[in-house]
Formats: C-alpha cells, structure tokens, sequence
C-alpha cells in the first residue's frame, strides 16, 4: 500500500510534467501553425514588391515598423529613464511631485491602449495638425511606454546597492557622477530588459495605432506619412482580406516573429557586451 | 588639532543618537571608536566627512573644526572635504569595475586625466596599501573577482588615490579572517606616519593594538576618551572598566 504522502508526490510530480506539456505544445504548435502558414504563402515579390491587391507586398511595412520601433524608443526611452533617476536619486521621498507622478504613471500603466490612440489621434493628429503618420503614431506609443519604462527602471536602480553609492561619495563624486558612473551602469541590465520589452510593445501595437498611424499601405517617405505596421497590417488584412487576406496575415505574422526573434538576439548581444564592459 | 568635535548633538528624526560629544582627533595618530552596538559610533565617524547629509532626517547641532574649519559652515565644499578625509567601509565596496578602475575613479573625479599619471597613482595607490604584488598582474580584471581581503585592502588603496589628509574606516576587518585582519592593522600602523586615522572596531585587541587614543561610546554618549594605554589599564570610568574587561551588560 504506498502511503498517502506518496500518492500526493505522485499526483504532484505528474501535475507539474502534465503544466509544462500542455504549455510548451501550445507555444510550440502556435509557433509551428503560424510560421507553416507563413512559409506556404512565401513569394519574394511578397517582400520586395510594391503593394497592390493583386500582389499584397509587406516590405513597407516592415520598413515602417523598424522606423517606428527605433523612433519610439528615441522619444520614450531617455525620457523615462530621465524619469526614474530624478524619481529615485534626486527626489526628496515626500515629495509632492512624486506623489503626483507615482500616481499617474500607476495609473497610465491601466489604461487600454485604444484610449492612448484616442487621445493620440486628437492631440497630435488634430491639434498639434500631424494628422495620421509616423510621428504622431511614434509620439502616441511613446507615451503609452513611459510609464512602463519609468516603472521598471526605478526598480533597476532601486536594486543597485547603496555601498556602491556610498563609496562613491566618500571619494568626494558629485550626485551627478555618481548617478552616471556608478549607479546606471550598474541598473543597466535591467533597464536594458525594459526597452527590450517595450520594443515588444511597439511591434505588438494594434488599437492605438489605427488611430493614429493610419492604415495607408504604402512605403512612407517622410515621418509625416501615414503607413501599417505589421500588427497593422495583420489586423486590416485579417479582418478585410477574406480567404487570401488571412493567407497575407499568416505570412505578416511570420514575418513578425521573424523580426522579434532577430531584435531579441540583437538586444541580448548588446546587453551582454554592456555588462562586460562594466565589469571588466 | 586635526578634527575638533565640540558639543555636538545629533538627530535622526526625533531620536538623539549622539549628546554633547566632544573629541580631539590629534595628526598622524590613530583614534579608535570603541563601544557596543548601536552607541553612535559610526554615526560620529559619518558626521566627520559629512556623509550623514545624504540621510534625510539627519539633523546636528554644535561644532565640527577640520583644521580650524567648521566643516558645516557656509564655505566648505563637500565633495573637498570627502576627498580629504578619506572613507573605508565595514562591508567591502568595491564597484564593480576593474581594479584600475576603481583606483582611477577618485582621481578622475578630482580632474585627473592623463594615462601616464593615472598610471603613476593606480601603481603607488596599490603600493601604499601593500597590496600590489598580490594584484599588479590583475588590474584589468574584475574588482569583484578578488577575495575579500583583498577587496578592503583595494578599498584602502582606493581612498588613498585622492590623496586625503584622513581616513576614517568603519569596521575595516570585521568581515576578514585573522590572516587579512592582521595585514590590514600592520597597514594602518604603517599609513600613520602620513595619515591622520580614525577606527570604529568591536575587537577591544585591534584597538589596544594599533590606537594611540580611544574613546569609550554608550548610548550616544562618550564616556571616557583618553590615551589608549591608559584606558585599556587604568580606565578612568566604572563603565568602561567593565566594558574593556568583558563584564558589560
Ligand atoms: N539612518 C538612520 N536613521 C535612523 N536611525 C539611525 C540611522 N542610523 C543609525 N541610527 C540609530 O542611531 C543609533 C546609533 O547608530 P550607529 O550606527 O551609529 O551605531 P554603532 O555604534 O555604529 O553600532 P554598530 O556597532 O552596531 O555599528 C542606533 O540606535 C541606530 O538605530
Ligand atoms: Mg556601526
């Protein structure tokens, strides 16, 4: 007769065995599914022709994407950071400004996204007049990232120890030094995984973007362009396209996870080498 | 007189840590702050480069004189004062850079740029705090990657690149094995002869050792200050007798 304790061991042990199967046969099969679909519908003049309804051509918006990924994070990114250092170094900690943005940023980070496309699309499209484009898409994902990038970027420097500070002061470095030799190179890491996961963010955007963005399929030629990104085109081509616009949308989806995968190993071989240069 | 503490008091919020203390830290001597725990000892050593500024609630009254200046006064510049009075910590904290780095980042602060003397400073900095040899071989590697006896020694050797005037070590040995501990002593002894040093230790045998004068603390108060030699034999105060002999508490 096994004992009770080791019926329990044994439902638990396969209760875990049974968790990681189910989840890695999803994420693999969805994976498989996708990038199958994707491969079947490839042509090159998919990738590099021009788009028409006869010939439902990408390029541009991988183009589109890749600009809006790095713009986006050229306006979100030291803007954030920016953000934390002055919440987490300069600060005094009753602060009423803290308060206030503390406040606001946890409160940002809730909202659906299709409210930042709303706002987006009446701030800077109508009244700062840069109608549907990049830049006003850029600008509406910016904000939509500041909370996020802020958040995680106080905890990166909130996990530096403060002997590190210390020491520094005792030399007799300035705040100003301190913070930028000894306390963000050593938040690195983590504020390094903050824009990669916004990056992220970027790619998978939908809601706010058909507001702001537009949904003009053409390569841009100007930051004032209305154009689709992937997820963009995804979404038209999947919900306008019929039978052909879902094979469009598989391909788009390949193509998607293709370039996550890329800037996800771009990113790591950048923050591995960050790290080593700090520490060697 | 080097450093001359007079009546000062000292608050973190509403609770007193220190009361009415008044100290004389004599040139090229060694002071030692001995006491048990929570007495205020470090917090004294931390008002005398002012590191307490960067605790909010932290609030002093009376007098600090660094060679007749008061150290709290409108004209003293901060970042001077740390460069002069030099800091050791209990806990070794090196930053996580190489060993060259962590020597050169003090001077660099200070406006020191060129190769050829940061080289000259790394090398006579290491050589200072007698750890050289053990590293000169190793300063492009990880300051973190050294043993921690080495990481203090390398922390000395650290705060003597800015040339100061002082150092003030809180603790320096408490987490090193007797091997460590005994370079370190032999070190401070050495440095004296340039340096002026003040010591916060729990180990009664480290101060009897290597101080020339040591100050009894007791909740926030000094209780006898005096030659070592004297208040290790004849030990003025009741308490203080029965501190240094073990009978505390
Ligand atoms: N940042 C701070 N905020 C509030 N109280 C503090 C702070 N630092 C120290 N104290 C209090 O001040 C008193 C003196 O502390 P201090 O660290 O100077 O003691 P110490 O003599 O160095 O003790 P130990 O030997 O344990 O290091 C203690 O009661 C401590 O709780
Ligand atoms: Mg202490």
């Amino acid at each position: 007769m096994p004992s009770r304790r080791n019926i329990v061991s044994f439902v638990l042990r396969y209760a875990v065995y049974a968790a990681m199967g189910v989840t890695a046969l999803s994420l693999i099969g969805i994976l498989g599914y996708i990038l199958i679909h994707g491969i079947l519908a490839f042509k090159p003049s998919l990738i590099l022709g021009e788009y028409s309804s006869s010939n439902p051509a990408i390029g541009f918006s991988v183009f589109t994407t890749c600009v809006m990924i790095v713009l986006t994070l050229l306006i979100a990114a030291p803007l954030s950071i920016f953000c934390a250092v002055y919440l987490t170094e300069y600060a005094k900690r009753k602060n009423k400004i803290v308060t206030w943005i503390r406040l606001a940023t946890e409160t940002l980070a809730g909202i659906p996204s299709i409210v930042f496309g709303l706002f987006g699309a009446i701030f800077f499209g109508t009244v700062m007049r840069l109608g549907y484009s990049i830049m006003t898409g850029c600008l509406t994902v910016a904000i939509m990232l500041l909370p996020v990038i802020i958040r995680q970027t106080e905890e990166a420097i909130k996990s530096v120890p403060d002997m590190f500070r210390e020491g520094s002061y005792g030399l007799g470095a300035s705040k100003l030094r301190t913070v930028f030799r000894i306390v963000l190179p050593s938040a690195m890491p983590g504020i390094l995984s903050a824009v990669i996961l916004s990056m992220g963010r970027i790619i998978g955007e939908t809601a706010a973007l058909i507001f702001t963005l537009g949904t003009v399929a053409k390569f841009p030629t100007s930051l004032l362009d209305s154009s689709r990104s992937l997820a963009v085109h995804m979404y038209i081509s999947t919900r306008d396209g019929g039978a052909a616009g879902r094979e469009v949308a598989f391909f788009t989806g390949a193509v998607l996870i293709a370039v996550i995968l890329l800037m996800n190993i771009g990113a790591s071989y950048l923050g591995g080498k960050v790290g080593k240069d700090f520490e060697n | 007189m080097k450093i001359k503490v007079e009546e000062m008091n000292l608050y973190y919020d509403t609770f007193q840590a220190l009361i009415n203390v008044n100290l004389d830290v004599s040139e090229n001597e060694i002071t030692a702050f001995i006491g048990p725990s929570g007495c205020g000892k470090s917090t004294l050593l931390k008002s005398l480069n002012r590191m307490n500024d960067l605790v909010e609630s932290c609030r002093i009254t009376g007098k600090i004189l660094f060679d007749g200046e008061d150290i709290y006064g409108k004209k003293m510049n901060v970042n001077v004062l740390r460069k002069r009075m030099g800091m050791v910590f209990q806990k070794p904290n090196p930053f996580p850079m190489s060993v060259y780095d962590n020597i050169a980042y003090g001077p660099r602060t200070h406006g020191i740029k060129k190769k050829r003397d940061l080289d000259q400073i790394v090398e006579e900095s290491l050589k200072n705090a007698a750890i050289w040899e053990e590293l000169k071989d190793r300063l492009k590697k990880s300051a973190l990657a050294i043993s921690g006896g080495q990481q203090q020694r390398l922390c000395i050797a650290r705060a003597l690149a800015v040339k100061p005037e002082v150092i003030l070590l809180d603790e320096p040995t408490s987490a090193l094995d007797p091997i460590s501990t005994t370079k370190i002593e032999d070190l401070l002894v050495e440095l004296k002869d340039k340096y002026t040093i003040v010591i916060v230790t729990h180990n009664m045998g480290q101060a009897a050792r290597i101080s020339d004068k040591t100050a009894f603390f007791l909740h926030g108060e000094i209780v006898e200050f005096g030659k070592t030699i004297e208040l290790f034999s004849r030990p003025k105060d009741k308490k203080t007798e029965d501190y240094i002999t073990g009978r505390f508490g």
